[in-house]
């Protein structure tokens, strides 16, 4: 028990890791953060795209299948690795001076889109037909009753497995880290591979928690707030 | 268009498919400028999709529909622009949960009608005011009863100064006491001279507000005339069967 604790959990060694694992950390909620925005984005576009009406459509529509079966499927590993050590090879400037960290941050919002394309569809089937004909009888227009009736409904009731998702992919930048960005996993391999000792990847752990929480408690602050505010007492 | 005599509201034809089912079969319908038509019949009879074609929320198979001299049915109609000008209530309020009852009302005047926010502000308000749900613009529609939320759907269709309103069974949903400030409310459109056709179980309402009664049976208008003479002359026989089950159900 003893070499257990001392093996994964020292507190000198905690305290030792903790410098290079948190500058390691910093680049994970940097990846995060832009894969998180560019995610939201991109996949609410497919998830439209997905849901557009009419014959003329189709061949949109089979895209936006194609894109979330295919990278729903493939491993995060795989996409990363053509991504960061592929890509550059691709002979385009842009792509030869891009860091290991941008390409690893287009690895992650490829196949994290795929999921989110998902959750925005369910939301958008949750909202009842009658809203959108209620919203096309004034006289709205397609795209408008998506925007200002069907939407704004189908984003507050995915909040939650989007958050679930945004977790995963938190979780997922340290894989990148695997792939030749020094993020905090890479730096906890770094100490361990020094001081042959592990508690490096504990510090890093730690820190990964510590980030989910508080996103966890403000998503069920925001959907209680919101369910008072437009439900009726006692409902 | 609708000069003196000349029908506001033709349907000529009107036969509508759901798969093999036909739920419309050459429906014939004329409402004038000014006039009230009621659509009774069993549920499943077709007024609800009646109503749904004239406002193009179901494609027409066959037949036409003109609105105020201008062919709703056919190719290269601008659905959007016929809307504007129809009005529906639906059975189920169908307000938007997630905005205010102002927010609901604004809604079509702000984005279809484009009219800047102070403006759309006072049509609702102004509107509001007129359903006697003025203090309740800052609420959500889930803390209204079912009577002031269909007001306020009202409210919404008025607020695109409709020329005509139609009414998909607005009380159906309604507990007993309720109904009555919803018809209290079409009773003044009346007044005012709103062009509408209803789809209602509401008899007796539906004999004080009407030009025109239409019993529609199995997707067909069985017969139609002035209130007096169906409710107490019909002369139909399934007219006649209707009605009879009606009062034995105890609803006129």
């Amino acid at each position: 028990m003893h070499r257990f604790l001392h093996a994964f959990v020292d507190p000198f060694a905690f305290r030792q890791a903790l410098p290079d694992v948190w500058s390691g950390f910093l680049i994970n909620v940097h990846m995060m953060l832009i894969a998180e925005a560019l995610v939201l984005v991109l996949a609410l576009l497919i998830a439209i795209v997905r849901g557009l009406p009419g014959r003329g459509a189709k061949p949109l529509r089979g895209l936006a299948i194609a894109y979330t079966d295919f990278f729903r499927g493939t491993p995060l590993t795989i996409v990363a690795y053509v991504c960061i050590l592929g890509l550059p090879g691709l002979g385009y400037p842009f792509l030869k001076n891009a860091s290991s960290e941008a390409l690893g941050v287009v690895a992650l919002t490829i196949v994290y889109t795929a999921y989110v394309t998902e959750v925005y569809r369910a939301g958008i089937e949750s909202v009842h037909g009658s809203q959108r004909m209620a919203a096309r009888s004034l006289g709205l227009t397609y795209m408008q009753a998506l925007r200002y009736v069907v939407l704004p409904q189908a984003i507050r009731r995915v909040v939650p497995p989007l958050l679930n998702d945004f977790i995963g992919l938190q979780k997922d930048t340290a894989i990148i880290g695997a792939i030749g960005v020094t993020e905090a996993a890479a730096q906890a391999t770094n100490y361990a591979n020094s001081y042959f000792n592990y508690t490096g990847y504990f510090v890093a752990a730690v820190f990964f928690v510590y980030l989910t929480i508080p996103l966890a408690r403000f998503t069920d602050n925001l959907i209680r707030q919101r369910e008072l505010r437009e439900r009726a007492a006692g409902i | 268009m609708s000069e003196n005599g000349a029908q506001f509201v033709s349907v000529r034809g009107v036969t509508k498919r759901f798969g093999d089912l036909e739920v419309l079969k050459h429906v014939d319908l004329e409402v004038a400028k000014h006039g009230v038509v009621s659509l009774i019949g069993a549920s499943g009879s077709g007024k609800s999709t009646l109503l749904r074609c004239i406002n193009l929320l179901e494609r027409v198979d066959e037949g036409e529909i003109v609105v105020d001299g201008q062919r709703l049915t056919g190719e290269k109609v601008d659905v959007n622009a016929v809307r504007r000008k129809i009005g529906i209530v639906f059975q189920a309020y169908n307000l938007f949960p997630h905005m205010t009852v102002v927010q609901n009302v604004m809604l079509g005047p702000r984005k279809v009608r484009g009219l800047p926010r102070d403006r759309c502000e006072s049509i609702a308000r102004e509107l509001l005011q007129r359903i006697g749900l003025e203090a309740k613009a800052r609420e959500y529609p889930d803390r209204l009863s079912g009577g002031q939320q269909q007001r306020v759907a009202i409210a919404r269709a008025l607020a695109m100064e409709p020329d005509l309103m139609l009414l998909d069974e607005i009380t159906s949903a309604l507990d007993p006491q309720l109904v009555a400030e919803v018809l209290q409310l079409v009773r003044e459109l009346t007044e005012v001279g709103m062009t509408m056709i209803l789809a209602t179980h509401e008899m007796s309402f539906a004999r004080e507000v009407s030009d025109v009664i239409c019993f529609l049976d199995g997707g067909v208008i069985c017969e139609q005339g002035p209130p007096e003479q169906i409710f107490s002359d019909p002369r139909e026989p399934r007219t006649r069967e209707f009605l009879a089950r009606v009062i034995e159900a105890g609803r006129m």
